[in-house]
């Protein structure tokens, strides 16, 4: 799957200007509120049409202005899970659900429906009217509408932002099964380096209309680019995979590369691939090995660089087995430990700050 | 009599069907100035037709307009907007009369009408329907405009990423979330027509069992001398019906409501 897409267009005295192409997996459209994000789903949706623009999924054109190229919306067969659900009041949930099956061409199967309700956990919610759920549950509905009509791509824009942490945590699960099990492509618009650290496969960062950077999600989210992120969000992303349970302490062991985390292991099964993201401010930075701490993590390595942020704030890179790991500390403390590049040191991080 | 056997000879005579109906009910004597006769039965008839056929008739006419003016952007839209709103505000007289000057068999319209389709209002209980329709238009439009104003277009762009078309989109989420506004509008639409009077006499008169309904059968009454009881009598059905219509459309608003609201 490719999808390439273009878009310059003037809004009022804002002026969008960007283009990515995203392959397979979940790519995740990132940046700040205002930065353009949904405007560009919505041109890739065909819900806007830009001054000038292209969208181009595995080589079928959705819309060149150039060639004056326009397919409307339900031609595209692009499922758009909106930052509110959406559901017709009117109608019930199984009937929201069966919209899109009754549109789309390839009409899918009852065995599909089947999946799709079992998949996002929705089975006792069928009789339901949309009002009598909460916003997790319509959210979920609307995410397995968009599901059933069959879509090629799926266009995901901030379908978290409205709920809370609780609810949040209640959905992240069930779209970490989409990507795994669906199989579809997906565009995921978010602020949040949690949500993006967790679900992406690739990061295409907004700034002000434009593209600042595009990649993998532990380069540019740990990138210093932090005029685009949340300064308290900001932190190292590092992949790795679920080297053992503890159920009964209730802690994961992931392995990144040569180094070994204790993580809360909130329903992670063993072999699985995560994506842990550490808040630099969540780093503490020790140069001899401390005694006595409650945090689990006390990680060995040598510090790699050292840079002023302003603020009196220092940020700290530590190699640590082949990890680069930030912290985020005072510049005070930074003249006080006597910190050199090349310098041994410890990353302490408390596994509680791990929570996923 | 008494000796005939009962089930083979009814008791046809005049005067053994009045003594039965006393023996019955000794009561009904006193209610039978409210037994509608034959003629005011076909003004109450006539009156539910007309209204009924004016009501959905117009229907169509009346979500299309309501909906090119809820959502469309064209020159002359106020233009539009004046024209559906005139019967309201002109004196009803005036409208019968221009109904009269244009779909008359000699009008411009009437006369194309008749020519081609065989169709003919004038004089005729389908003209009292269109001065009907024409004069609850407006109502009508007024009330399936806001309804169809007050729907969350984002519904229909979520429509629309599903796979509906257009057209879809309009019968599967435009119309079933306008039809609080739609029923409204149809009841009001009636309720006019039940109850118009000026622009249909002038049109098409007031002709017993073809164009007299039940507000001109109730004038006629009383332009009589005595009239009054059958007036009363009128008056009743009238705010019968009119009361129906009210429930009814209490009761179905309340339906849509909860179907829309509850689990």
């Amino acid at each position: 799957m490719t999808l390439t897409v273009e878009a310059r267009q003037h809004l009022g005295g804002f002026r969008l200007d960007a283009s990515f192409t995203a392959e397979h997996g979940v790519t995740a459209v990132f940046g700040r509120s205002g930065s353009g994000k949904t405007s560009l789903m919505r041109v890739i949706a065909g819900l806007s049409r830009p001054d000038e623009g292209r969208v181009v999924l595995d080589g079928d054109v959705l819309l060149d202005t150039g060639q004056n190229i326009f397919v409307r919306p339900y031609r595209r067969r692009f499922g758009y899970v909106f930052q509110e659900a959406r559901l017709f009041p009117h109608l019930s949930v199984r009937s929201n659900l069966a919209y899109g099956q009754w549109f789309s061409r390839h009409r899918s199967r009852r065995d599909e429906f089947d999946r799709v309700v079992e998949m996002l956990g929705i089975a006792p919610l069928l009789d339901r009217q949309p009002d009598a759920l909460s916003g997790g549950e319509q959210q979920r509905v609307a995410i397995g509408r968009a599901l059933l009509s069959a879509p090629r791509l799926l266009l995901m824009d901030e379908p978290l932002a409205a709920l809370d942490e609780e609810r949040k945590a209640e959905i992240l699960p069930y779209l970490e099964r989409l990507r795994d099990e669906a199989g579809i492509p997906i565009v995921y618009v978010s602020h949040s380096v949690a949500e993006v650290a967790r679900l992406a496969d690739q990061v295409v960062l907004m700034q002000e209309g434009q593209v600042a950077a595009v990649g993998d999600p532990g380069q540019v989210l740990a990138g210093r680019r932090a005029s685009a992120l949340d300064r308290r969000e900001a932190g190292s992303v590092l992949s790795g995979r679920v080297e053992s349970v503890d159920a009964v302490n209730g802690l994961a062991t992931v392995r990144l590369r040569d180094l070994c985390l204790l993580v809360p292991d909130a329903g992670l099964a063993q072999g699985a691939a995560v994506r842990l993201h550490i808040p630099e401010r969540d780093v503490i930075i020790a140069t001899t090995e401390p005694v006595g701490l409650s945090a689990l993590n006390i990680l060995p390595g040598t510090i790699h660089a050292i840079e002023t942020d302003g603020d009196g704030a220092v940020l700290v890179s530590l190699a640590c087995g082949g990890n680069i790991i930030a912290s985020r500390i005072t510049s005070f403390s930074a003249t006080r430990l006597e910190l050199q590049v090349g310098q041994a040191a410890f990353a302490v991080i408390k596994s509680v700050a791990l929570q996923r | 009599m008494a000796f005939c056997t009962p089930s083979y000879y009814p008791e046809t005579t005049a005067e053994g069907s009045r003594h039965r109906a006393a023996a019955i009910a000794p009561q009904g004597m006193a209610l039978d100035w409210l037994a509608l006769s034959e003629e005011e039965w076909t003004a109450v008839r006539l009156s539910l037709k007309v209204a009924s056929a004016a009501m959905i008739c117009s229907l169509p006419f009346g979500i299309f307009i309501a909906y090119v003016l809820a959502r469309g952007r064209f020159w002359g839209k106020s233009l539009l907007n004046g024209l559906v709103h005139l019967p309201l505000i002109l004196p009803p007289v005036v409208t019968g009369f221009l109904l009269l000057v244009s779909f008359g068999r000699r009008g411009p319209i009437g006369a194309f009408l008749y020519e081609w389709f065989g169709i003919s209002f004038s004089f005729r209980w389908t003209g009292a329907a269109l001065a009907c329709a024409i004069m609850g238009f407006p109502l009508m439009v007024r009330s399936i405009r806001l309804s169809i104003e007050a729907i969350d277009r984002k519904l229909e762009e979520a429509a629309g990423t599903l796979g509906a078309s257009p057209g879809w989109v309009f019968v599967s989420v435009t119309l079933p979330l306008a039809l609080p506004g739609i029923i409204a509008g149809m009841i009001l639409s009636f309720a006019k027509a039940m109850g118009e009077f000026g622009a249909t006499i002038t049109f098409v008169s007031n002709i017993p069992g073809e164009t007299q309904t039940l507000s001109a059968a109730i004038y006629t009454f009383t332009q009589v001398p005595g009239g009054d009881a059958g007036a009363m009598r009128l008056t009743l059905v009238a705010i019968a019906i009119s009361f129906g219509a009210l429930l009814a459309s209490e009761a179905l608003a309340q339906m849509i409501g909860r179907r829309g609201r509850q689990p």
